[in-house]
C-alpha cells in the first residue's frame, strides 16, 4: 500500500484528556498518571441527540473533536471509519436486563442506540455529512482492523477520512466475561496526499513480529486495559514526532505501520 | 470499479437452504414467514425462521462458538459447497490472504438474552456463557475464520440493516489494496429477543406477515439469514457472477427513520451506478431494501422514482423472507444471482394492493424477463445506507 497522511491525532482516555494534553507523557517528558475523565458534553451534537447519547457515543464524539481541532478540515469532508471492540455495553446490559425481567418493557432509545453504529450514525447527523461511513468490530484487532480499512478507503477512494476507535468500561455483570477496565478513544485524520498540516506519513504492511509493548509499566498496562488502547505504540511515535515502527495486534497477520516525518 | 468475481455464493433463510431453495420459493411465490413462537416471545407476529438452526451441533473444535448464531452460520456454510470452495480458495491463495469481512446487527445476542436469565443471586452470570466468543460482534468472524481456515485480515461491519452489504465494499476495498488476494464476505444474523421486543417497542412490528409497498402495510416481519460469497479477480476465477459496483452514504437526519425525501438513498444509488459505470437504463431488475415500514418504503420509492422512474422492475422480496437485518444485503445479494442465473424478476410478495402514493414500479406479478444487473438496496438504522450492483458472469 502507498503511504497515506495523518493530519491530526484526538486522544481521550485517564490520564490522558486530548491530544495536545497528552504529548508530555506519551513523549516520555512526564509520567502517567491515570486520572479519572472529567464529563463532557458534546460540543457537535445537537440539543435531541444529546439528550439521548450514551456515554459511549459522548467519548467516541469527545475524541473525534478532539482530532477536529488538528485540522482545517471540515468535519462535514470526512468520510467515517468508527470501531469498537464491543459497542454499547451499557445499553446491552440495560436491553438484557429487562428481557430478563417478566414484562420486558423495552425502552425505544435504549434499543435505537444498541446499534454498533450509533457513534456514526450520531456524528453524521451533528456534521450533515452524508459520505461513506462505516463502523467496525475485530476484538482487541480493532484499531488495526479500522486502521487498515481506513488506509484502504483514504487511498483507494482519495478520500479524507476520520478514523474513531473508542470502547468504554465494561459493566458488571459482564465485565466478569469480557474485562475493559478503562474507557480510551483514539481519532486519526487521514488524507491521500501530504498537506501543510500533516504530521507524519503511515506506510501499513503486515508483519511476523510480535506486537509492540511499551517499556512504561503503567501506559503498558494501559494498553492492555482497552482494546482501543492497543494504538498506544504508534500514538507514543506521533508525539514524539520521529520516526519508527508499531507492530499491532490485527484479525489476521500483525499489522505493522511504519512512520515517517511527512 | 474493476469488477470482482462472486465465485461461489450460498444463502439460507425463512425460505430454505441454500440457493435451489431459495429460486424454488421465489419461483413459486412461496413465503416463509409464519405465526410461531421463538423462545418464548409472547408478540403476536409472524417471523422468517431458518428451518433446522436448533438442530445443528458444532463440531468438537468450534463448540466453544457455540449460539443461535453460529449455528444458523454453519447451517449456511453447509450449504452449495460453500466450506469446499472457501478452503480451496485458502490452498490456492495462502490462508493468510484470505480475508473475512461478516456482516451482522446483533451477532449471538440471544446468547446473552439466555444468560442474563440464569444469573445467580449475586447477579452472576453462568459459568457456561461465552461472551466473547458468542456475542461479541467479532465472533461471527472469527467464527467464519475457523471453520474455513481463513487467516487473512478479518473484520467485522455492523451497520445494523445495511452490515452485510458494506461487507463487499469493505472486501473490495482490501483486495484493491492488496491487502489479500480473495475475500469470503457474508452475513449472519439470528431471531433474539431483543429485536422483537426492541421493533415492537418503536412500533415498527406487523402483526400480519409484512406487505411491502401495499397501502394498507403497517411494519416489518422479523427474519434470520445466513449468506456468503468467495470475491476473486475475474483473472482467477472463470465462472460466477460479478460485483460491478457498490455505493455507502449517510442519511444525516435521523436515529431509527430514514431521511423522508430519500435523499440518502438516492446518494448511495447514485455512487453505485457510478463506480460501476453504468446508467439506470443498465439496471434490470431493483432488489428494494423494502421493509414494509410506512416510512422507509415510501422514502426508498422517491428515491427509486427520481433516479429509475416508473419503468425498472422492482420488488422487496421481504414479504418472503422477513427482514434478515443484518444478513439482509447478503441473502438479497444471493437473490440478485438467482434472478440473473435464472431469468425472473421476483414480485413483491403479500402485496395485493400497491400504494398508490408509491410509483417506482414495484411488480404484483413475477415477471419472465432477462436480467443482466441487479441493483441492491439495504438501509439500516443510523441512517447507514449501502447499495450493490451484480451483473451476470457471461
Amino acid at each position: 500500500m502507498n503511504p497515506l497522511y495523518v493530519e491530526a491525532v484526538g486522544l481521550v482516555a485517564p490520564g490522558l484528556p486530548g491530544w495536545q494534553h497528552s504529548l508530555a507523557t506519551l513523549s516520555g517528558a512526564a509520567p502517567y498518571v491515570a486520572q479519572e475523565l472529567a464529563p463532557y458534553q458534546p460540543a457537535l451534537l445537537p440539543p435531541n441527540e444529546r439528550r439521548r447519547a450514551t456515554q459511549v457515543v459522548r467519548l467516541a464524539f469527545r475524541t473525534s473533536e478532539d482530532a477536529l481541532t488538528g485540522t482545517d478540515l471540515p468535519a462535514s469532508a470526512l468520510a467515517t471509519v468508527f470501531a469498537s471492540s464491543d459497542g454499547d455495553t451499557d445499553v446491552m446490559h440495560r436491553i438484557n436486563h429487562a428481557l430478563a425481567q417478566p414484562a420486558r418493557l423495552l425502552s425505544p432509545t435504549d434499543f435505537h442506540n444498541s446499534v454498533h453504529n450509533a457513534a456514526a450514525g450520531y456524528w453524521s447527523i451533528a456534521v450533515g455529512s452524508r459520505l461513506p461511513s462505516t463502523s467496525l468490530a475485530a476484538h482487541d484487532a480493532s484499531f488495526a482492523a479500522a486502521l487498515t480499512e481506513a488506509a484502504a478507503l483514504t487511498l483507494g477512494d482519495e478520500l479524507n477520512t476520520l478514523l474513531t476507535v473508542y470502547d468504554m468500561r465494561m459493566p458488571v455483570p459482564l465485565a466478569a466475561k469480557r474485562p475493559i477496565a478503562e474507557p480510551f478513544g483514539v481519532a486519526l485524520v487521514l488524507t491521500p496526499r501530504r498537506t501543510a498540516r500533516s504530521v507524519a506519513a503511515l506506510r501499513l504492511e503486515e508483519t511476523q513480529q510480535p506486537e509492540t509493548t511499551l517499556a512504561d509499566a503503567a501506559l503498558e498496562r494501559l494498553r492492555q486495559l482497552n482494546p482501543a488502547a492497543r494504538a498506544l505504540p504508534l500514538l507514543q511515535l506521533l508525539a514524539r514526532r520521529g520516526a519508527g515502527t508499531a507492530h499491532l495486534p490485527a484479525g489476521g497477520p500483525t499489522l505493522s505501520v511504519t512512520v515517517t516525518l511527512p | 470499479m474493476k469488477p470482482l468475481r462472486i465465485s461461489h455464493s450460498t444463502i439460507t433463510s425463512a425460505l430454505g437452504a441454500g440457493r435451489a431453495a431459495h429460486a424454488d420459493a421465489l419461483r413459486d411465490e412461496r413465503s416463509g414467514l409464519a405465526s410461531q413462537a421463538f423462545d418464548d416471545c409472547a408478540l403476536p407476529t409472524f417471523t422468517g425462521a431458518a428451518t433446522g438452526v436448533d438442530a445443528v451441533r458444532l463440531p468438537p473444535e468450534l463448540a466453544p462458538w457455540d449460539c443461535r448464531n453460529n449455528r444458523l452460520a454453519l447451517l449456511g456454510l453447509r450449504q452449495d459447497g460453500f466450506i469446499e470452495a472457501a478452503r480451496s480458495a485458502c490452498a490456492r491463495y495462502g490462508a493468510a490472504r484470505v480475508g473475512v469481512f461478516m456482516g451482522t446487527s446483533t451477532s449471538g445476542l440471544h446468547q446473552t438474552e439466555l444468560a442474563y436469565r440464569a444469573r445467580d443471586a449475586d447477579g452472576r452470570l453462568p459459568e457456561w456463557y461465552d461472551y466473547v466468543r458468542t456475542h461479541s460482534p467479532f465472533s461471527i468472524a472469527q467464527f467464519v475464520q475457523r471453520a474455513l481456515g481463513a487467516a487473512g485480515p478479518a473484520l467485522t461491519v455492523s451497520t445494523a440493516c445495511s452490515s452485510s452489504a458494506k461487507v463487499f465494499a469493505s472486501a473490495h476495498r482490501a483486495m484493491r489494496a492488496g491487502l489479500c488476494d480473495a475475500a469470503i464476505v457474508g452475513g449472519v444474523d439470528s431471531l433474539c429477543l431483543m429485536t422483537l421486543y426492541g421493533f415492537n417497542a418503536l412500533q415498527l412490528v406487523s402483526s400480519e406477515p409484512c406487505r411491502p409497498a401495499d397501502a394498507r402495510r403497517n411494519g416489518i416481519s422479523i427474519g434470520e439469514a445466513a449468506g456468503f460469497a468467495l470475491l476473486e479477480w475475474p483473472e482467477q476465477a472463470a465462472r460466477g457472477a460479478l460485483l460491478l459496483g457498490y455505493g455507502e452514504s449517510s442519511d444525516a437526519h435521523h436515529m431509527s427513520a430514514p431521511e423522508p425525501e430519500g435523499r440518502g438513498a438516492l446518494a448511495a444509488m447514485r455512487a453505485t451506478l457510478e463506480r460501476a459505470g453504468l446508467q439506470p437504463a443498465d439496471i434490470d431488475y431493483i432488489n428494494l431494501h423494502g421493509t414494509a415500514t410506512r416510512a422507509n418504503d415510501a422514502s426508498e420509492d422517491r428515491a427509486v422514482f427520481a433516479l429509475f422512474g416508473a419503468g425498472t422492475a422492482c420488488s422487496s422480496t421481504k414479504g418472503g423472507t422477513g427482514h434478515a437485518l443484518g444478513a439482509a444485503g447478503i441473502l438479497e445479494a444471493g437473490i440478485a444471482q438467482i434472478a440473473i442465473e435464472q431469468g425472473f424478476a421476483p414480485r413483491s410478495l403479500n402485496t395485493t394492493e400497491k400504494d398508490p402514493e408509491l410509483r417506482a414500479g414495484v411488480l404484483l406479478e413475477t415477471r419472465q424477463q432477462p436480467v443482466r444487473r441487479v441493483l441492491s438496496n439495504s438501509f439500516g438504522f443510523g441512517g447507514s445506507n449501502c447499495s450493490l450492483v451484480i451483473g451476470g458472469g457471461s
